[in-house]
C-alpha cells in the first residue's frame, strides 16, 4: 500500500474510535451512582418538578433515543448545561482546554529537551560516571510522586525565592509561560525519566547494531554516524513511548493543576466530580479521550515518517 | 616469499583479547598475513577461529572490550597505531569492508541511495548531482537492474542477493584498493552465492582491487582465491597458494579439514569428521592448539609450539608433522 493510502486508512480509523469513545462516555454517565435530576433539584423537589426536568433532559425516552440525541448533540458540540456553573458546558471547557493543552505541551517539550540530549550522553558513556550521574538524577525524578515534587518546587521557587507565582494562569504568552513553568516542570520530571531510560536503552542497542559498524567501516565521521544513523533509529521506539504517554500526562495534569491552582481541565474535572456535574464530567471525559486518540494519531504519523518499514 | 612483490597489507603478530565476565579471551593469538596489490587471499577456519575478529581488528572496528596489539601495516603505515582521524580517511577510501548480513549491516531507515552517497561525500569532492550519477553507476556495476529507481528504495525492499549487491556497491563507492569481505555469501542461498562470488572476482579484477575473503567454506576459497591462510584457535596455522594447500597440505589441521569435506581430500575417500572441539581460548595454550584432536600428534606437539616454516615454495605451515602429512597425501 502506498504511503498516502496508509495515512488515509489511519485517518479513517479515527471514526470508529470516536464512536466507541462516545458509547463508553454515554454508558459511563448512566452507570455513575446518583441521579442527575436529584443532583440538580436537590432531595426535596416535588415529583412534578422532577418529572418535568426528566422530560426536559430527555431521560424519559428509550436508551437508544437518548444515545442518538447525545451523539447528535456531541457532533454539534452541544454537551448541555453545566449543573455547577449554570452555563453551557462547552463555553466552560473552551476556556479550560487551551490551558491544559499549553501545560501538557510545555511539559512534553521540557521532558524531551531534558531527556533526549541526556539519554544520548548517558548512552554514549554507558557505565561510566556521566551515565551513572544522569541515571541516578532521573531515578529520583521517576520515583518521586508528582504532588510531592510540585509542593517542593512551589515552596522553594515560589514561596522562598519568589521567582515564580504560587499559582494561577497569566495573560499573554510570556506571562502564561511564567505561570506554567513550575507546574510544567513538575509534570515533565517523571515523563522525562521514562523517556530518558527508554532512549538510553535504544541508543545502546543501536550503537551495537551492525549498521553502525558498517558506517564506521565506510569512514564516516562520528557526527554523521551519531546524527544520521544512531539518533533516528533510536528515536523510533521513543516516539511511540511519548505518544502512549499522552494519557498519563493528562492524568498527571489533574494533580499538577490542583497543586498549582492552574485553571485547566484537570482541576475542572476534580471540581466537577465533587459537584456531581454530570454533563461536565461527560463532556470532559469525551474531550480528553479525543485528545488522547489524536495524540496516538500524530504518533503513528510521525512513526511512519521515521520508519519506512512501517509503511508495508 | 622472496619472489612475491612488496605487500600492500602486512599483518604482524596481531593479537586481540576480549575482556569478558568470565575472564580474558584470546580471540586472535599472533596472526601474520601478507597481501600483494590485486591479490585475493582466502581466510578460512571454523566458527570462533578468529577470522572475522582479525578483519575487524585491521580496521579497528572492535568494541571497547577488545585489546588489540601487533601491527597491521597498510603501505608501510601501521593502521593500529595511527590517529583515529587518519584511519577514518583510509576506511572506505582505500580499505573497504563488507559484512555477512546485509540486512543488519545496512541502515533500515535510510534509502540505499543515501547510504551510497554518504560514502561518496566522505571520500570524494563530488557534488550532490555527481554523487547521484555515481551511485547509479555503482548499482549498475554490481548488477542491480533499473538502478536509478532503486536509489530511493530501502533495504527491506531488496531481496537478499540484491541487498548484498547494494552493500558491495557502497563498499566500492570510493574505489578502494583492498576489500575485506567477511563471509559475504554465507547468508545467501547457493545460486545467489555463486553470483555474488563471481561478481566480487570480476570487480576485483576490473578495479585492480586486492581482497581478503573470510569464509568457512573451502569450496568458495578454491573457486575464488589465489592464496589461502588457514586459521585455528586464533592463529594462522598454514598459508600458501590455494592449489598447493588444498592438494598437499602442510598442517595436520588443514589435512583433517580437507578430509572432512566432500571432494576435499583424496578421491573416493570416506568423509572423516574431526573429533572433539576447538580449545577454549580463555587460557594460554601450550604447544600446538590442534594437538588434542590431531591424528598425527606426537610428544612435543603438546609441549612446544611448532615454528612457522616453509614446506614448499610459497607455502608455510606451523606443524611438526608436515613431512609425514606429505607422504600420506600420495594416494596408494
Amino acid at each position: 500500500m502506498s504511503k498516502a493510502g496508509l495515512i488515509a486508512a489511519r485517518l479513517l480509523q479515527i471514526v470508529p474510535t470516536f464512536l466507541l469513545i462516545g458509547v463508553v462516555v454515554f454508558v459511563l454517565a448512566r452507570l455513575l451512582p446518583g441521579d442527575p435530576v436529584s443532583a440538580m433539584l436537590g432531595d426535596r423537589a416535588s415529583d412534578e418538578a422532577v418529572n418535568r426536568l426528566r422530560q426536559q433532559m430527555g431521560l424519559d425516552r428509550t436508551i437508544f433515543e437518548q444515545f442518538a440525541i447525545f451523539l447528535e448533540n456531541a457532533v454539534r458540540g452541544d454537551f448541555g448545561t453545566s449543573i455547577a456553573f449554570r452555563v453551557p458546558v462547552t463555553s466552560v471547557i473552551a476556556e479550560r482546554l487551551p490551558v491544559t493543552l499549553a501545560l501538557t505541551g510545555l511539559a512534553t517539550l521540557i521532558a524531551l529537551g531534558l531527556a533526549v540530549p541526556l539519554a544520548f550522553v548517558a548512552g554514549l558513556n554507558a557505565n561510566r560516571w556521566p551515565d551513572f550521574l544522569i541515571r541516578s538524577v532521573f531515578q529520583v525524578g521517576l520515583s518521586s510522586p508528582v504532588f510531592y515534587v510540585g509542593l517542593i518546587l512551589l515552596t522553594v521557587f515560589a514561596a522562598w525565592f519568589r521567582w515564580f507565582p504560587v499559582g494561577g494562569y497569566g495573560e499573554g504568552v510570556a506571562d502564561i509561560l511564567w505561570h506554567l513553568l513550575l507546574p510544567a516542570v513538575t509534570l515533565a520530571l517523571s515523563f522525562a525519566a521514562v523517556i530518558m531510560r527508554n532512549l538510553r536503552a535504544s541508543v545502546l542497542e543501536v550503537l551495537n547494531a551492525e549498521f553502525v559498524d558498517f558506517a564506521r567501516a565506510k569512514g564516516l565521521s562520528r557526527r554523521v554516524i551519531l546524527t544520521r544513523h544512531v539518533l533516528r533509529n533510536a528515536l523510533i521506539s521513543t516516539v511511540t513511548l511519548v505518544g502512549l504517554h499522552a494519557g498519563s500526562l493528562l492524568g498527571g495534569a489533574v494533580i499538577t493543576e490542583s497543586v498549582f491552582a492552574v485553571p485547566g481541565m484537570g482541576r475542572l474535572m476534580v471540581d466537577s466530580i465533587f459537584a456531581r456535574d454530570y454533563p461536565m464530567i461527560q463532556a470532559l471525559t469525551l474531550i480528553l479521550a479525543v485528545v488522547v486518540s489524536l495524540a496516538f494519531l500524530v504518533t503513528d504519523l510521525v512513526q511512519m515518517a521515521l520508519d519506512p518499514r512501517v509503511a508495508r | 616469499m622472496t619472489e612475491r612483490p612488496q605487500p600492500i597489507l602486512e599483518v604482524r603478530d596481531l593479537r586481540v583479547r576480549f575482556a569478558t565476565s568470565r575472564g580474558e579471551v584470546r580471540a586472535v593469538d599472533g596472526v601474520n598475513l601478507a597481501l600483494a596489490p590485486g591479490d585475493t587471499l582466502g581466510l578460512v577456519g571454523e566458527s570462533g577461529s578468529g577470522k572475522s575478529v582479525t578483519l575487524r581488528a585491521i580496521l579497528r572496528l572492535l568494541r571497547s572490550n577488545a585489546t588489540t596489539t601487533g601491527e597491521a601495516r597498510w603501505r608501510g603505515q601501521d593502521l593500529l597505531a595511527m590517529p583515529e582521524k587518519r584511519l577514518r580517511a583510509l576506511r572506505g577510501r582505500e580499505i573497504a569492508m563488507i559484512f555477512q548480513e546485509p540486512m543488519s549491516a545496512l541502515n533500515p531507515v535510510i534509502p540505499i541511495g543515501v547510504q551510497i552517497a554518504e560514502s561518496l561525500q566522505a571520500h570524494t569532492a563530488l557534488d550532490a548531482a555527481g554523487r547521484r550519477r555515481r551511485a547509479i553507476e555503482l548499482l549498475d556495476l554490481v548488477g542491480i537492474p533499473s538502478a536509478a529507481q532503486r536509489l530511493a528504495g530501502y533495504p527491506h525492499e531488496f531481496s537478499g542477493g540484491m541487498r548484498q549487491r547494494a552493500m558491495i556497491a557502497i563498499a566500492l563507492a570510493a574505489e578502494p584498493k583492498l576489500l575485506l569481505a567477511d563471509e559475504p555469501t554465507t547468508a545467501l542461498d547457493v545460486t545467489i552465492q555463486d553470483q555474488i562470488l563471481k561478481l566480487l572476482l570480476r570487480l576485483s579484477r576490473e578495479l585492480g582491487m586486492a581482497m581478503v575473503l573470510v569464509t568457512h567454506d573451502l569450496g568458495v576459497v578454491a573457486e575464488t582465491c589465489e592464496r589461502v591462510s588457514v586459521m585455528y584457535a586464533g592463529r594462522v596455522v598454514e598459508t600458501g597458494p590455494v592449489d598447493r594447500v588444498f592438494t598437499a597440505p602442510g598442517h595436520a589441521y588443514t589435512d583433517a579439514l580437507l578430509r572432512s569435506m566432500p571432494h576435499g581430500g583424496v578421491a573416493r575417500a570416506p568423509l572423516r569428521p574431526i573429533p572433539g572441539l576447538p580449545p577454549r581460548l580463555d587460557r594460554p595454550l601450550q604447544g600446538c592448539p590442534f594437538t588434542p584432536r590431531c591424528a598425527y600428534a606426537e610428544g612435543r606437539c603438546g609441549a612446544e609450539a611448532p615454528p612457522f616454516a616453509p614446506v614448499a615454495p610459497g607455502q608455510e605451515a606451523a606443524c611438526w608433522a608436515s613431512d609425514r602429512l606429505a607422504r600420506r597425501e600420495v594416494p596408494a
